[in-house]
């Protein structure tokens, strides 16, 4: 760890949930990955959840790599796969707080069927989606994002496919709290991300940020600052619109706000209120083994418990 | 490491009427599994229902997964959240697991997966046996790596073996394999289940030491280097690239190499350890006869029908598959004047043992392209031959 970053890790409680010793990160300048990260670290520090319980796991490309910058327990999956490791995690140690933090490629193509079956058992997870419409770590390929007629790599004379609308998927799964913001909108990020940590449930925020190397300047739209002006002048807040109505053209408006927030039970709950129905008020998931019984009762016998005084 | 007594909570013993299929089941329950994320596919599925079944009694999580692809890596978020994890597949979903078993070897995490073999390729005979994945178990996914795979040949070796399987991936940090197939996998036996203190369980070697001196890979050729579990406040990373001993990336051909060769060493160096087979009157044989899993019961008969006509003729069981048993099969191939190996694929692990006898003795394939066990006359006529 060189000075300046010691310094900067010791004197900013955000650089402390930093792996500051692996700066210089790998993202281009005007990337909004790095905004989002600011923001969920923001998040983290306000929502005052246990930082040691806290686990970030991302997949493969340029968001996939948030994982490894963030100085919480972290896992760099496979191309796609963050969703099911997560869900391991989840289930495996339900006192986690996980936290899903990838690219649209990732997510939503590879990735695809594992978001919509995530959102679908309402499985305890925070699912974040850095939307850049891009392909960014293999220079800019079509996502099933990418606004219809923008140009990408692979699609050299203009985007012909239909782009998903990731509210309005996350939606019709059962998420039960959606939200879409830009990486202008850092303090409503922020806002979201801590809400969406302190609720139960599959939580879907959505935030589109800028590639600069390869989607803007492709199709000749700028750079970062060109990017957050076009968010300024053409996102608009409509917390709680119908999803069906949050599509993004090439350039055109981008509804942002919170869209939907109904609580419900999580996966969790399914499967504890199913097996206390069949085992007993007194089931517990993974419960105690017998050396921990018998540990506990070891010392228990060590130090007993009198009641009431001589 | 740290062997205790199986958690009473999971161990149904007595005796009982069962196929391979659920024996899988119990001998993870009985090893301390109490996590299984699976995806329907025959005939490997009555492991899932049994799983599920006897979950909420033990308190141990089933999840039906989207796929098997999602199963499997559930499996690895699951161990890195602190639990043993198993899945079960057959054939074709054991090609989609492929990538994700990589990660789980790079990774260096202990998950166990039995794979239900049925004939291929492709959808091929979903209910009918094979032992057509035993290279594809070895390497299947990109890259070198190392794993272990197991052969259970009845129902209670299904149990026995998946214990062995949960302690071999603790020990080692490594994906262990139970590579059984459809006609052991269905097939009902008696399966004795010991009592919980008569199951021995090798528990997760979790670090323990200060933040500062955490590290989650240490690359010295060995297993078993502590690993730890999300929560405990270590702040690990783990990634499928390259990485040093902290779990960072760090993409170079020398580190690399560090890697790979402490992934391959840790196991083939320990071979001796892990290694089991079976032999049967190999001492003074002219022929051996290697066999594995279900082929290995008819193997008995063929063996027994030789030595009727007065063959000397011994047998070999693979009860460890991988890693290959390199040495002993050396040692046969200056003994013997040959080796018939029988196995219900098109030649697979015969390739193993022609590259360790390296033409110092004759080796013979015995094989079947799937679907049906082999008839032992053909097994016993190759012997007669071997013996010509």
């Amino acid at each position: 760890m060189n000075a300046q970053s010691a310094e900067f890790s010791s004197e900013d409680r955000i650089g402390a949930m930093l792996r500051t010793e692996r700066m210089p990160h790998i993202w281009c300048p005007g990337c909004g990955i790095g905004s989002v990260v600011t923001c969920f670290v923001d998040a983290v520090l306000r929502s005052g959840i246990d930082q040691d319980k806290l686990v970030v796991v991302s997949g493969i490309g340029c968001s996939g790599r948030v994982a490894g910058y963030v100085n919480f327990d972290s896992i760099h999956a496979t191309h796609g796969r963050a969703i099911p490791v997560a869900t391991g995690l989840k289930l495996a140690n339900p006192e986690l707080t996980v936290v899903v933090i990838s690219g649209d490629g990732d997510l939503m193509s590879i990735g695809g069927n594992h978001f919509v079956h995530a959102a679908r058992r309402n499985m305890d997870l925070v699912v974040i989606c850095i939307n850049n419409f891009t392909y960014g770590m293999t220079g800019g390929q079509v996502t099933p994002t990418t606004p219809g007629s923008a140009t990408a790599s692979t699609t050299p004379y203009g985007n012909y496919e239909y782009p998903l609308t990731l509210p309005f998927l996350a939606d019709a799964c059962g998420a039960s709290y959606i939200a879409r913001w830009t990486s202008l909108h850092a303090r409503n990020i922020t806002q979201s991300v801590e809400e969406a940590l302190t609720r139960r449930g599959f939580s879907f925020i959505e935030v589109i940020t800028p590639c600069t190397t390869l989607y803007l300047r492709r199709n000749r739209l700028g750079d970062g600052v060109d990017a957050l002006q076009y968010y300024q002048s053409n996102s608009e807040i409509l917390h709680g619109i119908d999803t069906r109505e949050t599509a993004i053209e090439l350039q055109g408006k981008i509804a942002v706000g919170k869209f939907v927030d109904r609580p419900k039970p999580t996966y969790l709950d399914a499967v504890t209120r199913c097996n206390a129905k069949l085992i007993g008020d007194d089931y517990q998931l993974y419960g105690k083994t017998e050396p921990e019984k018998k540990a506990e009762e070891a010392k228990k016998a060590e130090h007993p418990v009198t009641s009431g005084h001589p | 490491m740290n062997i205790v007594h199986a958690d009473p909570r999971g161990v149904d013993s007595g005796a009982h009427f069962m196929d391979g299929d659920h024996a899988i089941a119990e001998g993870a329950l009985a090893a301390g599994c109490r996590f299984f994320a699976g995806y329907p596919i025959t005939p490997s599925t009555e492991t899932a229902e049994r799983f599920a079944e006897r979950a909420p009694e033990v308190g141990a999580m089933f999840i039906q997964m989207e796929d098997e692809i999602a199963s499997i890596a559930a499996l690895i978020g699951a161990a890195w959240g602190g639990q043993k994890a198993m899945t079960v597949t057959s054939g074709p979903g054991f090609s989609l697991m492929m990538e994700n078993i990589g990660l789980a070897a790079m990774t260096e995490t202990p998950i166990v997966l039995a794979n239900v073999q049925r004939g291929g390729p492709s959808t091929g005979l979903p209910t009918l046996t094979a032992q057509q994945d035993m290279f594809q178990a070895r390497f299947g996914s990109h890259g070198d790596y190392n794993i272990i795979a197991l052969c259970p040949d009845s129902p209670q070796e299904c149990f026995d073996l998946t214990v062995e399987a949960f302690n071999l991936a603790e020990a080692y940090r490594t994906p262990v394999f139970i590579m059984t197939d459809e006609t052991v996998g269905h097939m009902h036996e008696k399966v004795v289940i010991p009592p919980a203190d008569q199951i021995k369980v090798v528990e997760r070697n979790l670090f323990t030491g200060p933040k500062e001196d955490f590290r989650p890979y240490r690359f010295d050729c060995q297993g078993g280097h502590p690993m730890t579990r999300a929560g405990d406040g270590y702040r690990f990373h783990v990634t499928g690239l390259t990485h040093d001993e902290r779990g960072y990336p760090l993409m170079t051909p020398a580190q690399n190499q560090v890697v790979v060769t402490h992934l391959i060493e840790k196991i083939n160096g320990n071979a001796e350890h892990i290694i089991r087979l079976e032999e049967d009157q190999v001492e003074g044989a002219e022929v051996v006869v290697i066999s594995y899993g279900i082929t290995s019961r008819i193997a008995v008969r063929a063996v027994a029908e030789a030595r009727k006509k007065e063959i000397k003729v011994g047998s070999l069981r693979l009860i460890t598959v991988w890693p290959f048993c390199e040495q002993r099969i050396r040692e046969l191939a200056g003994q013997v004047r040959a080796i018939v190996v029988a196995e219900i694929n098109y030649g697979q692990m015969v390739r193993e043992v022609e590259r360790c006898a390296a033409g110092r003795c004759q080796v013979v394939s015995v094989n079947h392209c799937g679907g049906a066990v082999h008839d032992p006359e053909v097994i016993t006529k190759a012997i007669e031959e071997a013996c010509r």
